[in-house]
């Protein structure tokens, strides 16, 4: 079931939302153990919001649509009293004080919280094994990768354990998994979600964004996760639609470009023809496609792999075994050995590796040579969005350059898992907002279609994706798990 | 550019503080080296007169007013501290600075 | 040889806000250890940093206040580094973009200007508190972490311990007297850090660098900057090897030793913080707070030195803090004369203001009651003697100098029959002294004063009692 199915049964009286929480919990209880998309299930935490959201709607008290619909929530976002990991060793005991923002909108709009979802360690990663926990596994095929870091909450969903997710996405963390899970992910403008209270990874490009079967439930999800905030110095004064009124189902008069630097060289064929075809069928309905050229675009991954742990080295660097979270059980009178220690065993190998990198690229001799480099040619590539926005409502790629792969396939291989995000990460070196839409299968596997927009455009992509859903059921299709 | 040195591996490792078994800093050596090749695109382009993007979408100017609020509890303050004496965070011998 | 000394001045100072600089954590001296801390200055995983307004306000008003410019743009930039008292292992500080830049001072040393550049004045967040252990251990409070801090830094301008001395006398005032800090170095408030060394400008030869920490008075500023000015000349004398190093001012044996030495350039990885937007101060604003600059203390001296005739010294102890020079220009608009005020207030008053350990806002005597009880003094109503006394009485009631002096009845006798009875009993009392007085004696008549001031109690007027006494005796 969708949430907004969910919510018009609430509404017509055929379902509790203490009934529609059991189901997901039920199911949870049924899946998990074979999906594993949970660092941490919280029933009883789930019933007890359950029930106080049957009072409110009882009393015709909802603040929000979506009051009662079960949702899960990505480990890098803070719930107050109840773990937040990052899936990190590191984190393992850490219970924050606190709730991130968008954390403190589901819990007073009564979303009962099924669980904390598991991700790459502190979102480092496309494939969710960078866990410290456990590997996801895609509900489509038990054997191959959920994608990530957002992947436990794309899995979740994917899998029916919760109706709506929250993930973050600061390289496509949260369309890249909604793709390989055939659901839909969008990753919001930089500065439409509050980011207090998740666990940086690269603060300039990180954004929060819904996880969900369709749409209308993304639509619904960022209604209630948007607007500014105060407690986020980046957080943007832009007023909030309500985006459901943009699910219109027609296309018309629309612009869309087609940037030929993501549908070239490495993607797969049979991935890019159902991407074409996605498109073929949207001029058909009367969206004027044509390609695009962005040729800066091509220098987007170089570009990431230096501003992402260059700030993540310093976001890290926290995590000492000071204040919270692991420290080394080797005795040392010394606290610099105490802080390496801690750090050396308390993160995994590719967080270690990419504050290495980050590390490197900022230190004295390299900083101009490498990060005011990129941070100059992210310059180039944003030019080239707001010369494509210019002329396009929206632009069109395929989210992923593959479908899910085997788990275990790429994780000798860093150089070949960071191309899963060659077409997501212009997008968040831009700043603009992108959703992925399920378009095809390849194989038995889901295919996503990215649309992107102008900053603060979500509700044009919304349109385009929810009339392309309409003429579509791909997003009605189920695993058979 | 010239490749990362061993000893500039261990040198980034200790700006970092990560205790790094000699292995892995052999591993991460062979990474970095890649990933720096790959880097070397970038040189192609002409930036001499581009601005920087540190964030994409541009602000300035964000402040809050100078009022203050009750602080968290101490309790909750050390509540996830590794090791803590009364009120107070422990930690072993500090070199001075 | 042509070597002479060069330093420099890096100071910190807490900013007198509310709350921190970028949570609303309460910013105060001496609350119980970690009890002023949130998530944000605790650095806790997903906290993010809001800056304080007021904070860019106060550097603002300083940078204008030392002559600097204003940035049209600027940012705030991470400072990275690993240490416990730092809860994000990085500090949000300024880099290459200061908030202020490229001001000037002028001081007065030995009767001699002196024009010190400031090379900027920027904004940052202070760090929390270690205390050692004997075990070895240390423990960490917070509740310091993320109160706003600024640095203001000079360009290596000074030549002598004394240059040091009046620059951070006369920055304090500055500070104090623009309300942005109380400037306290005892209590850490504001804190300097010389760098120090020889430089043979025919040459350009040096010795190396050396920062002293470990200062928390002006006083140890002179003392540690002389000091190390002398060791660097003795090693030159001698060859002894010297380093660029941090070293320690040892209070207590009134020497520095080495902390730790600078075998290459710390490597901070500075990068613009990503987590806050670039400061952009509007021209309105800096215009603004430009006009509420109050009159500063060098300009404040020079007037009351011009305006009243008070000599440099008067007006430095009065300009030292800014509440004393308005309680002192309040005086003498009241009426009092200059001079008589000057002496009153840098004796009585402050004398009165340091035993009981108050402010002059604390003293319950306004100016105008101060310039009254000088009037009293001024119409012989009652003595400058007996004026100390009323002084005190008045500080502890508030209450006038009339009303003292009529309450404790202390007016000032004048009145000559009285004063002749008084006179006439003295001599009858003390044929001693009038002996002696006759015989050329003159300090006998003291003892004669003394019995009518007794018989008083120090009220008769003691020029009326001389010139009756001295008539009298005459007439004899």
């Amino acid at each position: 079931m969708t949430a907004h199915e969910v919510t018009e049964q609430i509404a017509a009286g055929q379902l509790s939302a203490q009934e529609a929480t059991e189901a997901c919990l039920s199911r949870i209880e049924a899946v998990e153990g074979q999906v594993n998309s949970f660092v941490t299930v919280t029933p009883q935490h789930a019933r007890e919001q359950a029930a106080q959201a049957d009072q409110k709607i009882a009393a015709g008290e909802a603040s929000n649509t979506l009051t009662g619909v079960a949702i899960g929530i990505k480990e890098v976002m803070c719930t107050e009293g109840l773990p937040s990991t990052c899936s990190s060793k590191m984190l393992e005991s850490f219970v924050p004080p606190y709730d991130a923002t968008v954390v403190e909108c589901s819990r007073d709009a009564l979303l009962p919280m099924v669980g904390k979802t598991n991700m790459d360690e502190f979102a480092m990663g496309s494939s969710t094994e960078n866990s410290a926990f456990q590997v996801t596994r895609n509900p489509w095929n038990l054997d191959c990768v959920p994608g990530g870091s957002s992947g436990g909450s794309a899995a979740a969903v994917a899998a029916g354990e919760a109706f709506v997710a929250l993930g973050s996405d600061t390289g496509g963390s949260i369309r890249q998994p909604a793709a390989l899970c055939g659901i839909v992910g969008l990753k919001p403008t930089y500065g439409r979600v509050s980011r207090y209270g998740l666990i940086a990874y690269a603060s300039s490009l990180d954004q929060i964004g819904p996880l969900t079967k369709d749409v209308t439930d993304c639509a619904l999800v960022m209604n209630l996760i948007s607007g500014h905030d105060p407690l986020d110095a980046t957080s943007a004064e832009v007023p909030v639609p309500d985006y459901t009124q943009h699910l219109t189902g027609s296309v018309d008069g629309l612009k869309a470009g087609v940037p030929v630097q993501l549908l070239g060289e490495g993607i797969d064929p049979q991935v890019r023809d159902c991407v074409q075809a996605a498109i073929d069928q949207l001029q058909d309905m009367g969206l004027e496609c044509e390609e695009v050229q962005m040729p800066h675009i091509d220098y987007s991954l170089p570009v990431y792999y230096i501003i992402a742990p260059a700030e993540c080295s310093s976001n890290l660097a926290r995590f000492d075994g000071v204040r919270y979270g692991y420290r080394t059980p080797t005795e040392t009178d010394d606290i610099n050995e105490l802080f390496s220690h801690t750090r050396a065993e308390g993160f995994g190998p590719e967080v270690r590796l990419r504050i290495m990198l980050g590390t490197y690229t900022l230190s004295a001799g390299y900083y101009d040579a490498y990060y005011l480099k990129a941070l100059k040619v992210r310059t180039l590539i944003k030019r080239d969005f707001d010369q494509a926005f210019a002329k396009y409502d929206v632009l069109l790629s395929p989210t992923s350059p593959t479908v899910a792969f085997k788990i275990g396939e790429r994780a000798d291989d860093p150089l070949a898992m960071k191309l899963a995000d060659i077409c997501t990460i212009p997008v968040n070196l831009a700043g603009i907002p992108a959703i992925s839409i399920p378009c095809g299968f390849v194989e038995g596997l889901p295919v996503g279609l990215q649309i992107m927009a102008g900053p603060f455009a979500e509700e044009k992509i919304l349109q385009v994706a929810y009339a392309y859903e309409q003429a579509n059921n791909w997003h009605k299709q189920r695993p058979a798990l | 550019m010239a490749e990362i040195s061993p000893e500039e591996v261990q040198h980034v490792a200790d700006l970092a503080r990560l205790a790094l078994p000699p292995e892995e800093l052999a591993r991460v050596g062979r990474e970095l080296n890649r990933i720096l090749v790959y880097f070397q695109e970038l040189q192609e382009l002409n930036t001499d007169d581009v601005a920087i993007t540190s964030h994409a979408v541009a602000m300035e100017n964000v402040y809050r007013e100078d009022s203050s609020r009750p602080s968290l509890p101490v309790e909750e303050v050390i509540a996830n501290a590794p090791d803590s004496a009364e009120v107070f965070f422990r930690v072993p011998r500090i070199v001075d600075k | 040889m042509a070597f002479a000394p060069c330093i420099g001045l890096e100071v910190h100072v807490e900013l007198d806000t509310e709350s921190k600089m970028f949570c609303q954590c309460r910013n105060e001296f001496g609350a119980a250890p970690n009890s002023r801390c949130c998530p944000v200055c605790l650095g806790l995983p997903g906290s993010l940093p809001v800056p304080n307004r007021k904070a860019v306000e106060y550097v603002i008003r300083t940078g204008l206040a030392l002559d600097c410019q204003v940035a049209e743009r600027c940012r705030f930039a991470r400072k990275n580094y690993f240490y416990p008292d730092l809860p994000k292992n990085f500090q949000i500080s300024q880099y290459d973009e200061p908030l202020t830049y490229g001001g000037h001072f002028h001081l007065q040393v030995n009767g001699q200007q002196k024009r010190i550049r400031i090379r900027r004045a920027h904004l940052e967040e202070d760090t929390g508190k270690n205390i050692h252990l004997p075990d070895g251990r240390s423990l960490v409070d917070y509740n310091r972490c993320g109160i706003p801090l600024m640095e203001i830094v000079t360009e290596p301008d000074f030549s002598s311990p004394e240059e040091c001395r009046v620059y951070l006398t006369e920055l304090r005032a500055i500070l104090r007297y623009i309300e942005v800090s109380t400037a306290n170095m005892e209590e850490g408030v504001m804190r300097a850090e010389p760098t120090v060394n020889l430089i043979d400008s025919d040459t350009g030869e040096a010795t190396p660098m050396v920062e002293i920490k470990n200062l928390n008075s002006i006083k140890s500023v002179y003392e540690a900057v002389k000091y190390e000015i002398q060791r660097h000349w003795r090693c030159l004398e001698s060859g002894e090897e010297m380093y660029q190093e941090t070293r320690l001012w040892d209070e207590q044996n009134s020497l520095t030793a080495t902390m730790r030495r600078k075998e290459s350039a710390d490597d901070y990885m500075y990068f613009p913080e990503p987590d806050l937007v670039p400061l952009v101060p509007e021209h309105e604003w800096i215009e603004e707070i430009r006009a509420s600059l109050p009159e500063l203390p060098s300009a404040l001296r020079q007037r009351l030195v011009e305006r009243y005739e008070l000599p440099e010294y008067g007006a430095e102890v009065i300009t030292a803090d800014r509440d004393t020079a308005v309680y002192y220009e309040q005086i003498v608009e009241a009426g009092a004369d200059p001079k008589a005020a000057s002496n009153w207030l840098m004796g009585d008053v402050m004398g009165y203001l340091n035993e009981q350990s108050l402010e002059i806002a604390d003293l319950k005597v306004a100016p105008e009651q101060l310039a009254e009880l000088l009037a009293l003094i001024e119409s012989n109503t009652i003595s400058g003697k007996i004026a100390k006394d009323v002084f005190v009485k008045m500080a502890e009631t508030g209450q006038s100098a009339q009303e003292v002096v009529k309450a404790e009845g202390l007016q000032q006798i004048s009145d000559e029959s009285e004063l002749g009875r008084l006179v006439d009993e003295a001599i009858a009392k003390n044929p001693k002294a009038v002996e002696d007085f006759k015989s050329g004696k003159e300090r006998a008549l003291g003892a004669m004063v003394g019995y009518i001031m007794g018989q008083t109690r120090g009220q008769a007027n003691p020029q009326l009692v001389n010139q009756m006494l001295r008539e009298k005796l005459g007439q004899m």
